[in-house]
């Protein structure tokens, strides 16, 4: 018996047009030549998850933007951080999102949170002979599970390895100072408000430390990007929402006139 | 060696067309109607999990008549052919028009060169920001389209639910009752519903809403009506005009 097309679109792909799949370059591009994207944090609270990522990318010691958007909302219930290369990264968060949304209509249903998690892990190790020039793409995976009625995050290596993380993770060159403040302060029991004041603070004190992560402009009054993912969808946190919180921790911190 | 009779070209086609619309004949009809609200797509479809109404695309909804197994493979091709064309260009660039005319040639090819042609009617609705600017797609066995405006009825009885659906509703206009009056048409005029079997269990509905950005924050048009919600839509009343669909057989 032949088996009909399957429902996953980067199989499609695969078979028919090979030529559209993220990072078909020939050739090595040397990585200093290709704007990175950095810091992306996600923290668990009560009912569901947030993820946040600053608005930076670099090219070297270059800042190539200062508006990038590295958070995206993957579909109704879940949320997909890239840091890397961010020409693959954005092209495998494009591909993530029809990924999902084609399984949706050839189905009828949604995946499991586990599924779509496996389907990014396939991607990510897809681009594994690109990763080893360098051009490598990790992302970070979060979403409200209903089977489960909790939010889950998931974080990837460059061969595609799946790791589920418990409470909050950080990804990206600023991630050892943005795990550093999640640890102290994240506490069980957080509501989804207080889960944005935190993913907040973690960038801003992993700005303080990275030259590759950009903090608050309050001059330019960009805001990091911050999804929040509960048992109603994901929703992106308003800007205003951000620049108060924004704003707070500055003045905060200000105020102490110490040196963190 | 076998003997080789001659069968005329003509007799060819019209043994070939006769085929394909005793296999459509045999199926219950679906109505796609353009109104204020949007697109309702309504087929008499007692099962609940074999779909004959389908997402392809934010803007682009399918709804077939006929074989099952050929229109299902039908609308994944449809879904591939418009995710592909979004993501190697931009999601704008899917249209209802580039998807019809690709339907319209495999049926054609289909109908001119396989085995048997396909025994399956398609409708592609794409909705617009007001109704004049909605298409509706009808795309028959042999590959030939056309671009309907109001509504579209396929199926068997496809010409006499087709007159009950025009004297049970006037068309898309300010007033004409939003997804409540054209659901509420096209449910009178369908035979197997108008019989007398409950509405809602006999009935497949979904609708392409006009603007679902301010209505759900979603950039997908396409929306299911379950048992609950088709129910009130349906309790509301007779239809606008007209109480069509008793002349049916």
């Amino acid at each position: 018996m032949e088996v009909p097309a399957g429902p996953s679109f980067f199989e499609h792909l695969a078979r028919e047009r090979p030529e559209l799949l993220p990072g078909q370059r020939t050739g090595t591009v040397p990585e200093a030549a290709v704007p990175h994207a950095t810091t992306i944090v996600a923290l668990a609270h009560d009912g569901g998850v947030v993820m946040a990522g600053d608005r930076r990318a670099t090219i070297g010691n270059v800042i190539a933007s200062r508006h990038m958007e590295k958070v995206y909302a993957a579909d109704h219930f879940s949320v997909l951080g890239i840091a890397g290369s961010a020409g693959i990264a954005m092209d495998i968060a494009r591909l993530f999102q029809v990924e999902l949304e084609h399984y949706e209509k050839i189905e009828g249903t949604l995946l499991s949170l586990d599924g779509k998690a496996n389907r990014l892990a396939a991607m990510i190790r897809a681009n594994l002979a690109h990763a080893l020039q360098g051009m490598s793409v990790v992302p970070l995976f979060a979403g409200y599970d209903p089977r489960r009625n909790r939010g889950r995050i998931f974080s990837f290596d460059i061969t595609g390895g799946r790791y589920e993380e418990l409470e909050h993770h950080a990804i990206g060159s600023g991630s050892v100072f943005a795990r550093g403040a999640l640890k102290k302060l994240w506490r069980p029991g957080l509501d989804a408000d207080e889960a944005v004041d935190t993913a907040v603070q973690a960038l801003f004190d992993a700005a303080d430390d990275d030259s590759s992560t950009g903090g608050p402009d309050l001059i330019r009054r960009l805001w990091p990007v911050v999804y929040t993912v509960d048992a109603r969808g994901a929703a992106r946190v308003p800007g205003e929402r951000l620049a108060a919180a924004a704003e707070a921790v500055s003045a905060r911190r200000a105020a102490d006139g110490r040196e963190a | 060696m076998p003997a080789q009779f001659y069968v005329s070209p003509e007799q060819l086609m019209k043994d070939r067309a006769d085929f394909a619309r005793k296999g459509i004949a045999r199926g219950r009809s679906v109505v796609v109607a353009s109104c204020s609200d949007g697109i309702a797509l309504v087929a008499e479809n007692p099962s609940s999990s074999l779909r004959k109404i389908g997402e392809i695309y934010d803007r682009i909804a399918f709804a077939a008549v006929g074989r099952y197994n050929e229109f299902e493979s039908l609308r994944q091709v449809g879904v591939r052919y418009a995710d592909t064309r979004g993501y190697s260009y931009d999601r704008e660039d899917v249209t209802a028009r580039g998807l019809a005319s690709a339907y319209a040639q495999s049926l054609g090819a289909a109908f001119m060169e396989d085995a048997k042609p396909f025994e399956v009617e398609l409708a592609v609705a794409e909705i617009g920001a007001e109704p004049s600017a909605d298409h509706l797609f009808r795309i028959r066995f042999d590959g030939s389209i056309s671009d309907e405006s109001g509504f579209v009825v396929m199926g068997g009885d496809a010409e006499v639910v087709g007159e009950a659906m025009g004297a049970a509703w006037a068309g898309p206009g300010p007033d004409d009752g939003g997804y409540a009056g054209a659901v509420r048409a096209a449910a009178a005029s369908l035979p197997g519903v108008a019989a007398g079997t409950p509405g809602p269990r006999m009935l497949e509905v979904a609708v392409l809403d006009r603007d679902p950005l301010a209505l759900r924050g979603k950039r997908r048009a396409f929306r299911r009506l379950d048992t609950g919600e088709l129910g009130r839509l349906l309790a509301a009343g007779p239809p606008r005009r007209g109480d069509g669909g008793h002349d049916g057989p």
